[in-house]
């Protein structure tokens, strides 16, 4: 194997000085003159431990090292890793420090499928990406499977919608084959918008042929022609790369007839509810509608709509070729397969974590992401962990050993959401976090029913009185029987969620909540 | 119902300030024309564009002045409340004229975990704004704002793992030093943010 340096040019990294570091590559390359055997720099997707970052994964003869924090002015180093091992050792030696251990569990402990790719790739180069067998799946399927014996596999491999709902995939596949004949529609949906959570850029920005192709066989099982991939604006990386694979693949044509087109969204996090972004899609405010009907009978301009979320389409490729039950023995029995979770927060390694459902939190967050920085103990000085967002709740460090899966965490009165993971530390005051999400919810609704419209406000101003130590027993009341109200009558997930961050710290952190509470003339609370 | 078309291309205006150039409403239609039988689109879909059509404006001019929404609301044969309605829903769409510079903080919840506050504090000191405020308008003769500044909030910008995030000027920002007032201090002379606390002093 040619010896490689591949650099992670995901946003993130690039701008902890990535971008120069690559530059300075290239140039001490071109110092030592270029020869046959210089080896080749590589920019590639999400390389997983961002707080190392800039990261460079050196793969020689000597075997492949992945270093961080490595200043640009050592690049010559670098270059040198790349060698044979006599000549690689001096350099690798001086390079110790910034060695990443890859047998540590935040490493060790993944299993990558939908990032399988993702950091191998150049996600600039269709040639890359086919040479890693990107679109064989896709022309498999077609030449030895039916759209209908596509369905089934999805159907057995048991996987669930990765946006949150986890509505069964195969199933809403089926809903949307199975509608009369005529136009069918294919929606990517990567409005990524729960704040802490950026698996669908690291896939978009890393791989994004995984997700082209991953659309292409599910236009194929469901029998659409067009397709539309709705990113929000926030991710300019995202939408570069993606235009660029779509611009390769369709020059390609690898996708036959099928037409996908990339829209951008405006900044609203509403839009990431599914009738919401259909409203977006066709130019209009991002208000949701009641369902029924569901956009798998009636969605973008009347035609039956398939709208999957980045992960969810990204993971088909590697089931088909694996196969149904391969894919289904990862994971719990409810909850199928692999989840990548955003690792962010108070807690020692942060980045991009890929792991099979039913992992357990506390493997996650203090096994892999090493606890709270300077926290000891069992439960490394983890105070909570914040899972689904807005929409989601704070789990408290007593439940760290619940496996994370669908109705664990729903259980918990949390949610999986689409994977954000943000650790909190004993610095954190619960009834401000909740207050925090509260004022997200807040600017975001988008005013069209009135429990999260005012509602959202009423709750907001019940949590100031909590944060300001002036809250009476009587507003602990209030606040219960708004949550109840407000996740009751809300027309969609954005509002009937947004009571679960408050839920979930009445519950959780029942003392925290008390204590807040005014303390009447009397001295009792 | 069936709604005639009026392109702005078709009747030949009178000498019309060109607002913003380099849109043909055609082509952006044509983009977003789905390749259904010609008999079930109904004539009105190219309002579906107007998303599109606003980002177009905005990116050209910056922001979106009202006559760019008359205009667009003509070109596209669409009622103005409903392009104003699309406009104004949008965080992104601007209605007023960006400030020469714009520093913009995360606001995602592991930007809020590491410490955001703290940011957003060290911030409107230095600047001498308050949160969501921009420097009062001073243009001079050549239109220019000199040296003013936003300090605004950003929805998560997803580089969480590296929280607290910045934006200045489009360029991202990372990990900032936020527990060491004097490093933060640093960091923000490095960004060339004006120190208008010391000015003052």
């Amino acid at each position: 194997m040619a010896s490689m340096l591949r650099c992670c040019s995901a946003s993130g990294c690039r701008s902890a000085g990535g971008e120069a570091l690559q530059q300075a590559l290239v140039e001490a390359r071109s110092r030592a003159g270029a020869g046959d055997g210089a080896p080749v720099i590589k920019a590639v997707g999400c390389l997983r431990l961002c707080s190392r970052g800039p990261l460079v994964a050196v793969d020689g003869p000597a075997g492949s090292v992945l270093y961080g924090e490595v200043p640009s002015a050592r690049a010559a180093e670098l270059l040198e890793a790349c060698a044979a091992p006599p000549r690689a050792a001096a350099a690798r030696r001086a390079l110790a420090s910034h060695a990443l251990d890859l047998r540590h569990p935040f490493f060790a402990l993944q299993e990558p499928v939908v990032l399988e790719t993702c950091g191998l790739i150049d996600p600039e180069s269709i040639d890359d990406a086919m040479a890693h067998g990107a679109y064989s799946t896709l022309h498999r399927c077609q030449a030895e499977l039916t759209p209908a014996q596509v369905r089934e596999q999805v159907r057995l491999s048991g996987l669930r919608g990765r946006g949150g709902a986890g509505y069964p995939t195969g199933l809403k596949w089926d809903t949307v084959a199975l509608q009369p004949p005529g136009p069918r529609w294919l929606v990517a949906n990567a409005d990524e918008g729960d704040p802490g959570a950026f698996m669908d850029r690291a896939v978009l920005e890393g791989d994004p042929h995984r997700l082209i192709e991953g659309m292409a066989i599910a236009a194929w099982a469901v029998g659409a022609d067009q397709g539309l991939i709705y990113v929000r604006a926030e991710y300019p990386l995202a939408i570069a790369r993606l235009r660029r694979a779509l611009a390769e693949v369709q020059a390609r044509g690898q996708l036959g007839s099928l037409r996908l087109r990339v829209r951008v969204g405006a900044g609203a996090y509403v839009c990431g509810e599914e009738t919401a972004l259909l409203a977006s899609i066709q130019g209009r405010r991002g208000n949701p509608r009641p369902r029924p009907p569901y956009p798998a009978q009636l969605g973008l301009w009347g035609a039956p709509t398939l709208i999957n979320n980045v992960e969810t389409l990204a993971a088909i490729p590697a089931i088909l070729r694996r196969g149904a039950a391969d894919y289904a023995a990862l994971g719990t029995a409810g909850s199928r397969g692999t989840k990548v979770f955003s690792l962010s927060g108070a807690v020692r390694h942060t980045g991009l974590v890929e792991v099979p459902m039913g992992t357990s939190l506390r493997t996650i967050v203090v096994t892999m992401g090493g606890g709270v920085p300077g926290g000891e103990g069992a439960d490394g000085g983890v105070k909570a962990v914040q899972t689904g967002g807005p929409s989601g709740g704070c789990i408290p460090a007593a439940l760290l050993d619940t496996p994370v899966d669908y109705e664990g965490l729903r259980a918990l009165g949390s949610m999986m959401g689409s994977g954000g993971m943000v650790v909190i530390d004993q610095a954190t005051g619960m009834l401000e976090l909740a207050r925090y999400f509260m004022r997200f919810s807040v600017a975001e609704s988008c005013g069209k029913c009135v429990p999260c419209r005012a509602g959202t406000v009423q709750l907001l101003q019940l949590l100031d009185r909590f944060c300001d130590q002036r809250a009476s027993p009587a507003d602990l009341a209030q606040l219960h029987d708004l949550c109840a109200m407000v996740k009751a009558t809300s027309l969609c997930g954005l509002g009937q969620c947004a009571p679960n961050p408050v839920l979930s710290t009445l519950r959780h952190f029942h003392q925290e909540v008390v204590s807040a509470l005014a303390v009447a003339p009397g001295g009792a609370p | 119902m069936v709604v005639p078309v009026r392109l702005s291309a078709a009747p030949k205006p009178l000498a019309r300030p060109v607002l913003y150039s380099g849109f043909h409403p055609g082509a952006a239609m044509e983009q977003a024309k789905p390749s259904f039988p010609e008999a079930s689109i109904p004539e009105h879909r190219h309002a579906d564009a107007l998303i599109e059509v606003l980002h177009q404006v905005q990116q050209q001019r910056g922001y979106l002045p009202a006559e760019a929404l008359a205009q667009v609301a003509r070109d596209l044969a669409l009622p103005l409340s409903r392009v104003h309605g699309v406009a104004t829903f949008y965080h992104l769409f601007a209605l007023q004229p960006p400030t020469s510079h714009c520093c913009s903080v995360c606001l995602g919840t592991a930007c809020f975990v590491k410490g955001a506050g703290v940011l957003v504090a060290a911030l409107e000191q230095r600047l001498g704004l308050r949160f969501g405020a921009r420097s009062p308008q001073r243009r001079d003769a050549e239109g220019s704002d000199g040296d003013a500044w936003s300090l605004r909030e950003e929805s998560c910008l997803g580089a969480c793992a590296q929280a607290p995030v910045l934006r200045v000027d489009g360029q991202l920002v990372l990990g900032l030093p936020v527990s060491d007032p004097s490093r933060l201090a640093a960091c923000f002379g490095a960004l060339a943010l004006p120190d208008r606390a010391a000015e003052a002093a």
